[in-house]
C-alpha cells in the first residue's frame, strides 16, 4: 500500500515538472531584430525593482511572451518583480520608506497623489525612442499634463453589463440598475468610489465634487437602489454574470469581453450619462535605485511587441498605436474596447479627493449597506 | 527505607515540575500580553481618536446608525447557535456511544470542512446554492421548480451552522463520552425510563458540555462576516461586514474600532451571563 502510494506520488510528482518543463519551453523568445530601442548590457548585473498590479504583464503562461525574462536576457538587468493589489496598499508601503522600487504602475488619481507629494522622480519621457507610439490622446492626461512623469500602460472604462435572455429592452442607462422590474437581479460594485460613481453620474454630478451635500443625495439615491439589489460584488461579478445568476451588472469594458466567451447571452453598453475612465501608468519613484534601468524598462513596455504581448493578456484598452493598428492583435477595431467616434461614451476621471472628503463618503458607504 | 527515597524523590520531581511548569507558562504569558492585552488598547485607544490621534467622542456617538445592525446580528448569531446545538446533540449521543474506531473516524469527517480555507468554503457553497448553482441544476434537470435558496436569511444561518458545527460537536462529545454507564444502569434499576433517564441524568451531565459549545459557537458567530455578504446578497448585513467594511480603509477605521469595541463588551457580557449557569465543572469555557 505505502509503496503504491509513494509510486503515486512520485509519478504525480514527475508529470507535474515535466508539464512545467514543456510550458517553459513553448514561451516564445523576442526577436531582437523587432525591437525598436536601443538595449546594451551596460548595466548588467544591476537590479531593478518593479511594482506592478497582480496579473498585469505578459509572464509566458499560456505560450505568451515573458515580458521581464526577455528584458532580463537582453540587458542582463536583474528583474524583482513583485505585485500590489490596490493604490492604496502600494501608496502605503512606499510612503512608509522600508523598501524602494524602481517601477511602479499606479492609477490616474494615485499617480496625482504621488507627484503632489513629490514622491515621483521626473522622466523625459519624450526622449524615450518608442514613446512616440503612445497615442496623442492618451499624452498629457489630467495627472501629468506636461508628460514629466508617466507613460500610459492601459486604460479602462467602466460599462453596463447585461444578460439578453433575462433583460427585455436593451438598456440604455444607468436607471436600470434602479428598474424593480429585475428586482433580485441586480449586481452592484462593492467599493464605494465606484458605487457612488454609478449614483453621481445618474444624478449628473462631478465624480470629483467637494460638496458634501452631493455626496448625500448619490448616499440617498443607493439606500433607494439597495431594495433592487441582489448583492454587491466585485470579483464574484464573473460567476454570477457567466451562470446567468444575475442579469444587470456594472463592471469593466474589458472583463466583459472574457465573461462573453463564457456565456454569449451577455452584452456590453456604455449608458448615455458616461462613464469613468481609468488610466495606469508606469512611474519612477523618488526612492529608485536604478533610473537608467527604469527608463530602459519603460522604453521596453512600449515596444511593439512587448506592448501587443501585455495588450493581449490583459485584454482592455491599449494606448499603444502600433498595437491598435497591428492586424494580428485579436482585440483590432473592437467596438467595445475602441469605441468608433460615434460611439464614444462621455466620461469623466476619477481625482484625488482630500482625506475629508473620502472619510465622508466611505462612511456614508456603509451607512448605505447598513440601510 | 526504600519507600521514604521514592517519596523524597516524587516531591523533589513534583517541586521541579511546578517550578518547570512556570517557566514554560512565560512564554504563553508574554504572547498574550502582546498578541491579546496590547492589541485590545489598541483597539480601545482607536476607537477614542480620529485621524489626527486626537481625543473624540464623535465615533460613540455615531454608534445609532449601527444599533439595528448589532441587534440583527446577535438574533442571527442566536438562532445558527440554537440550530446549530439541536443539530449537534444527537449526533454527538450518537458519537459518544459509538466504538472507538468509529468514533475517530467520525469525528475525522466532522473536522474535515475545518482543513478548508472559510473564503474558498463559503464561495463553493455559493455555486452549490446560487439561482443556477448544482442543486437548482438538479432540480431542473429533474423536473422541479427552481428553489430560491441564496441570498435569504436562511443560507446565511445555513452557512454559520455549516461553519461552526464542529465547534459544538467537539464540547458535546466530549462531555457524553465522559458520562459513566453504571450511572444509566442505576437510573434504569431505580425504574427509570429512556425519556426520564435523558432528562434527568444525561442532560443535566452534559450541561457544561452544551455551555461550552454554545459559547464556542455564538462568539464567533456574532462577528461573522463575509458569509453573510456572499450567502445573504443586500438582505443581511452583519456588524462584522460593517466592521470589515469600516477597518479596510484608513479613515474610517477609528469608527470600526468603536464598533468592535463595543462588539467585545457585550461579548463579554453574554458569556458572563452563560457562565452564571454552568456550575465550573469540566467542561464549561474557562473566561
Amino acid at each position: 500500500m505505502e509503496k503504491f502510494v509513494s509510486m503515486l506520488l512520485a509519478a504525480i510528482m514527475l508529470f507535474s515538472a515535466l508539464c512545467l518543463f514543456s510550458c517553459g519551453d513553448a514561451t516564445p523568445e523576442i526577436d531582437p531584430s523587432l525591437l525598436e530601442g536601443e538595449y546594451t548590457k551596460d548595466l548588467e548585473g544591476t537590479v531593478l525593482k518593479v511594482y506592478n498590479w497582480g496579473e498585469y504583464i505578459s509572464d509566458g503562461k499560456e505560450g505568451s511572451l515573458d515580458v521581464n525574462k526577455a528584458f532580463e536576457e537582453l540587458t542582463g538587468i536583474d528583474v524583482v518583480y513583485s505585485n500590489y493589489d490596490d493604490n492604496e496598499s502600494m501608496y502605503s508601503e512606499l510612503a512608509a520608506g522600508a523598501t524602494y522600487y524602481d517601477i511602479i504602475i499606479p492609477s490616474d488619481y494615485m499617480v496625482e497623489r504621488l507627484i503632489r507629494e513629490g514622491m515621483l522622480k521626473t522622466v523625459d519621457v519624450k526622449s524615450l525612442s518608442n514613446y512616440k507610439y503612445i497615442d496623442e490622446q492618451y499624452k498629457g492626461l489630467y495627472f501629468d499634463p506636461d508628460e514629466q512623469y508617466s507613460i500610459p500602460y492601459n486604460l479602462g472604462m467602466v460599462g453596463l453589463i447585461y444578460n439578453t435572455a433575462m433583460v427585455e429592452e436593451a438598456p440604455t442607462s444607468w436607471s436600470v440598475m434602479w428598474d424593480e422590474k429585475y428586482s433580485g437581479q441586480i449586481l452592484m460594485f462593492n467599493n464605494p468610489r465606484d458605487a457612488f460613481a454609478i449614483a453621481q453620474l445618474r444624478l449628473g454630478q462631478d465624480l470629483n465634487t467637494l460638496d458634501k451635500s452631493d455626496w448625500d443625495e448619490a448616499a440617498e439615491l443607493l439606500k433607494e437602489q439597495k431594495g433592487v439589489l441582489q448583492s454587491y460584488v466585485m470579483d464574484e461579478v464573473f460567476n454570477k454574470m457567466e451562470g446567468s445568476n444575475a442579469a444587470i451588472a456594472p463592471y469593466y469594458a474589458g472583463d466583459f469581453l472574457s465573461m462573453y466567451e463564457n456565456n454569449p447571452d451577455l452584452a456590453f453598453v456604455y449608458p448615455e450619462e458616461g462613464v469613468n475612465i481609468f488610466c495606469d501608468s508606469v512611474c519612477i519613484p523618488a526612492s529608485c535605485q536604478n533610473y537608467e534601468a527604469a527608463k530602459l524598462y519603460m522604453n521596453f513596455l512600449m515596444e511593439p511587441v512587448v506592448a501587443l504581448a501585455n495588450a493581449e493578456k490583459l485584454g482592455y484598452l491599449c494606448p499603444n498605436t502600433s498595437v491598435v493598428n497591428n492586424d494580428e492583435y485579436s482585440y483590432k477595431d473592437n467596438e467595445i474596447l475602441y469605441p468608433s467616434e460615434e460611439n464614444m461614451p462621455k466620461t469623466q476621471w476619477f481625482h484625488d479627493l482630500d482625506a475629508e472628503i473620502v472619510e465622508y463618503y466611505e462612511e456614508l458607504w456603509v451607512g448605505v449597506k447598513n440601510s | 527505607m526504600s519507600n521514604t527515597k521514592t517519596k523524597k524523590g516524587f516531591e523533589r520531581n513534583l517541586k521541579k515540575n511546578s517550578m518547570g511548569a512556570t517557566f514554560l507558562n512565560i512564554p504563553y504569558i508574554l504572547w498574550a500580553a502582546i498578541f491579546i492585552i496590547v492589541p485590545m488598547f489598541i483597539v480601545a485607544y482607536y476607537a477614542f481618536t480620529n485621524n489626527a490621534g486626537e481625543f473624540t467622542l464623535d465615533n460613540f456617538n455615531k454608534l445609532s446608525l449601527y444599533r439595528d445592525s448589532i441587534i440583527d446580528s446577535f438574533v442571527y448569531a442566536l438562532v445558527a447557535t440554537v440550530v446549530t446545538l439541536v443539530l449537534a446533540y444527537p449526533f454527538s449521543y450518537f458519537v459518544a456511544r459509538s466504538s472507538e474506531t468509529v468514533q475517530k473516524i467520525i469525528m475525522m469527517l466532522v473536522m474535515l470542512p475545518m482543513w478548508m480555507n472559510l473564503l474558498i468554503m463559503t464561495y463553493s457553497i455559493m455555486n452549490i446554492i446560487e439561482t443556477n448553482g448544482i442543486i437548482n441544476s438538479l432540480l431542473v434537470s429533474m423536473g422541479f421548480d427552481k428553489l430560491k435558496i441564496i441570498n435569504t436569511p436562511g443560507a446565511v444561518i445555513f452557512g454559520m451552522v455549516y461553519n461552526y458545527f464542529p465547534y459544538m460537536v467537539l464540547p458535546l462529545v466530549s462531555v457524553l463520552s465522559k458520562i459513566d454507564d453504571s450511572l444509566l444502569e442505576a437510573s434504569a434499576d431505580l425504574g427509570s425510563n429512556a425519556a426520564s433517564r435523558f432528562w434527568r441524568v444525561i442532560l443535566p451531565l452534559s450541561v457544561p458540555g452544551v455551555i461550552s459549545g454554545f459559547t464556542m459557537v455564538f462568539v464567533p458567530s456574532v462577528s461573522t462576516f463575509y458569509i453573510s455578504q456572499k450567502l445573504g446578497g443586500t438582505n443581511v448585513n452583519m456588524i462584522g461586514d460593517s466592521i470589515e467594511a469600516l477597518v479596510k480603509s484608513v479613515n474610517t477605521i477609528h469608527l470600526g474600532a468603536m464598533l468592535s469595541l463595543v462588539l467585545m463588551v457585550v461579548i463579554l457580557i453574554c458569556i458572563m451571563v452563560m457562565n452564571r449557569f454552568s456550575d465550573d465543572s469540566d467542561g464549561g469555557i474557562v473566561l
